[in-house]
């Protein structure tokens, strides 16, 4: 499934790599492989697979990884344009914590 | 004095339970697809087999089409798979029931609890990027189930997926118990287990496989059908006006064809896009729609029959030329939300070219329609 890549350079992860200490629950929980040990420490990979799903940022514990999270989603993004609820699109009613219209649906 | 006897007496005299060792809730046994209960020092746990009923397929096929998805739940908290003991794996779930059938039902013959979080209905993924697979909530869980009671091991197993919303860490530092990610898929979920808490490469992938978009379909269809009739209807009414024939004449030649395009723009943009993804041209889902709205555009217009030396004729051509794609485009770039490897900026980033583009070809479009109509 080669073909089945997003647009490039658009992403916001970022990895210090300074402050990574190797535990490797990145590389765990990324769904798109993009991580990879380098000796005792994690890099990026392959940036442009990243989807922005923020489990790495998550799961650091050594808050090494930034990622502007949110699930890529246009309904979502329009519903946010329109001033309407966010999460119209396909994951129901916006149960977000926070309360507050962050263009995360599905 | 008094007050250092007077405590403890009450304490072992007082017929009122103490708010700390209140029972804890477990999610009821007369639940449809509960078969049986489990017995256990704290309370009774409803006791759940592999074999899905033609009830649970009946309500998945519902939900596929999007009748009662938004309520297709069950009561959040833990339940006993089968027979499981204090040494049996914990799987954590969400209480979208699509989910917990699916992972229950790869699980045959086995002995292990299920912790259901409280996501409102939403599958793993979708409430994990909202919070509600999250941290407090898991920590609510694990607590109110009295899960230490539970089990004597101290690991939970959580699908990948669910790792938006979970922070590992803190989930070790609060409740003990130490977090494993699981396989993506439910179906693989039995080999991890055997291969003692370890994933492969494969099972950590997500993939967007041609059955996977398949069954997505439905829902697709389900969303446009409201305006899909809305615009069919008024493409048939507005297809009556000017033309050669009489009014009724026009509205089965004209108007016919407008709903039959407006159908086939639908097919492009949320049947075919689906099936064809990974073939379709560009990155962007946008420019995938465009070029399958394209194609599907000129194909129509090969089977009309377009008599290309009239002027409203050609007209009326290029019109459906700008029409289709836009709408297919448009269909196709809302299935990002669907799919499993579009990012958020990625997805704005499109959204930026691509949204003006379809609405001046939508209104474009229907301009040169409405003008073939009226110079005929």
């Amino acid at each position: 499934m080669n073909n089945l890549s997003y647009l490039k350079n658009v992403v916001t992860l970022k990895l210090d790599e300074n402050k990574c200490t190797g535990c490797g629950m990145c590389l765990e929980v990324c769904p798109h492989q993009v991580f990879k040990m380098n000796g005792r420490r994690a890099i990026i990979r392959n940036r442009d697979a990243c989807m922005e799903c923020g489990a790495c940022r998550k799961n650091c514990p050594a808050e090494a990884i930034y990622v502007e999270s949110g699930v890529g989603c246009a309904a979502a993004v329009i519903n946010s344009l329109l001033g309407k609820n966010a999460a119209a699109c396909c994951c129901g009613p916006q149960t977000n914590p926070e309360g507050k219209n962050s263009g995360v649906c599905c | 004095m008094k007050n250092l006897t007077l405590p403890v007496i009450q304490n072992n005299f007082n017929c009122c339970v103490p708010v700390q060792s209140a029972q804890p809730a477990y999610p009821s046994i007369r639940q449809p697809f509960v078969t049986g209960s489990l017995e256990t020092t704290t309370g009774i746990l409803p006791r759940v087999s592999s074999s899905l009923t033609w009830a649970d397929r009946r309500g998945a096929m519902k939900a596929r089409w999007g009748v009662g998805r938004m309520n297709y739940s069950l009561e959040p908290g833990l339940y006993a798979l089968n027979n499981p003991d204090a040494n049996s794996p914990v799987l954590v779930t969400a209480n979208y029931k699509m989910s917990f059938d699916k992972l229950r039902q790869a699980l045959p013959g086995r002995n292990l609890w299920i912790l259901v979080l409280d996501t409102k209905g939403i599958n793993v993924w979708c409430a994990a990027g909202k919070g509600t697979f999250g941290t407090q909530e898991l920590i609510s869980k694990i607590e109110n189930s009295r899960l230490k009671e539970m089990v004597t091991h101290r690991k939970i197993i959580l699908p990948q997926l669910g790792a938006p919303g979970v922070a590992a860490h803190a989930i070790k530092k609060r409740t003990g118990f130490t977090v494993y990610y699981g396989p993506i898929r439910a179906r693989d979920v039995a080999a991890y287990l055997d291969s003692g808490y370890k994933a492969d490469a494969k099972m950590r992938t997500m993939t967007f496989p041609l059955k996977d978009r398949a069954v997505l379909i439905p829902i697709e269809l389900v969303e446009v059908i409201k305006p899909f009739s809305l615009l069919a209807l008024t493409f048939l009414v507005l297809g009556g006006l000017g033309g050669p024939g009489n009014y009724w004449a026009n509205l089965t030649n004209f108007g016919h064809f407008a709903v039959v395009a407006l159908a086939a723009a639908v097919l492009a943009g949320a049947v075919l896009s689906p099936l064809l993804l990974p073939y379709l041209p560009g990155r962007a889902f946008s420019i995938k729609g465009f070029s399958i709205g394209i194609i599907t555009a000129i194909f129509l217009l090969y089977l009309r029959g377009v008599n290309f030396s009239a002027w409203p004729d050609r007209i009326e051509a290029l019109a459906w030329l700008f029409i289709i794609p836009a709408i297919a485009s448009f269909l196709t770039m809302n299935f990002t939300g669907a799919s499993t490897y579009t990012s958020i900026s990625g997805v704005k980033k499109e959204m930026r070219f691509a949204l003006p583009i379809q609405i001046c070809a939508a209104i474009g479009g229907t301009l040169l329609w409405l003008t073939s109509r009226v110079i005929s």
